[in-house]
């Protein structure tokens, strides 16, 4: 059981994030934010590790992980 | 649950105006983090550079100093010699730290100052808009290297790390690399173990950051990682130089 949230206003969708994922569960949404980037979004959270991976990566800090 | 990945609270929460995919980001979160290990926010004092990171003073939540370009290492310098107890650091990239302010740089090491800097080497000039800095690599574009330097006409790249090595005042100086997870984890350690050094009062630490800069590359972020990963570790090669 993990769960990964992302602050959307903050993400510019450069998907390192999904470069990372070791579960590859991580994508670009068709959803822009407030700056016009595709947010990154995970659509089926029940597949997620909680490794943090994503995070790591993450150059603006979007990401909060919980296991 | 628990939270397993949160932000650090020496960062603030104000957005990071960086270009998207810039690696900047990931080298303000692994400094803080390596900071925030160390203790409170009371005890550090940071030097901001001129160049991308000329903000990282609304970024760390904690006192900065914004120095004139190049000019950190000798205002770092200055900060730690009136107040030793405080941990000090400057964050300078390759167009500040290698090129205009080459000579604070090598001073600072050679007199052996009791700071850390953390280098972050993109090999270009982000912030003005993509022209060659001194560690552009040998065939890369860039807007006043358009058909890629040559070493007879714009010479060669300059290698910090292995340079500054050779001075008796550097105690710690290692080169990393941002350009996957394994390596991500790799340059917070080294950020740490800087810190650390200065912390043990042994000298001048620096930890170089192989960075990226997608936008004036011309690159994806993904394709940039991968760019750093294959050409520019051949040039700039990752290990630790000087450990005392």
């Amino acid at each position: 059981m993990a769960n990964v949230v992302f602050n959307e206003p903050l993400c510019k969708g450069c998907a390192l994030c999904v470069s990372v994922c070791p579960k590859k569960i991580v994508s670009l949404s068709k959803r822009s934010n407030e700056k016009g980037y595709f947010v990154a979004e995970v659509k089926d959270m029940s597949l997620c590790i909680g490794c943090a991976a994503c995070a790591l990566m993450c150059p603006d800090v979007v990401i909060e992980v919980s296991r | 649950m628990q939270k397993v990945f949160q932000k650090s609270a020496l960062l603030t929460d104000t957005p990071f105006h960086y270009c998207p995919g810039c690696t900047h980001g990931i080298s303000h979160r692994i400094t803080a983090e390596a900071l925030e290990e160390l203790g409170g926010k009371q005890g550090i004092i940071g030097v901001a550079p001129v160049g991308c990171a000329v903000f990282a003073y609304n970024y760390f939540n904690c006192d900065i100093q914004q120095a004139a370009h190049g000019r950190a290492p000798a205002v770092a310098s200055g900060i730690k010699r009136v107040c030793p107890d405080k941990i000090v650091f400057a964050y300078q990239g390759d167009g500040d730290l290698a090129s205009i302010g080459m000579a604070e740089t090598v001073h600072a090491a050679a007199r052996g100052e009791n700071i850390t800097i953390i280098f972050i080497n993109n090999a270009i000039y982000g912030m003005t808009g993509g022209q060659m800095a001194p560690t552009t690599l040998i065939g890369q574009k860039s807007t006043t290297s358009q058909g890629g330097r040559t070493a007879a006409l714009q010479g060669n790249p300059i290698r910090i790390c292995e340079m500054l090595a050779t001075l008796d005042g550097a105690s710690y100086i290692a080169r990393v690399s941002l350009h996957d997870l394994k390596s991500v984890v790799a340059a917070k350690k080294a950020v740490k173990k800087a810190f650390d050094y200065q912390v043990a009062g042994k000298g001048f630490s620096l930890v170089e950051i192989l960075s990226t800069c997608p936008t004036n590359w011309g690159m994806t972020p993904e394709n940039s990682m991968e760019y750093v990963k294959n050409e520019m570790t051949k040039v700039y090669p990752l290990g630790v130089f000087k450990e005392v």
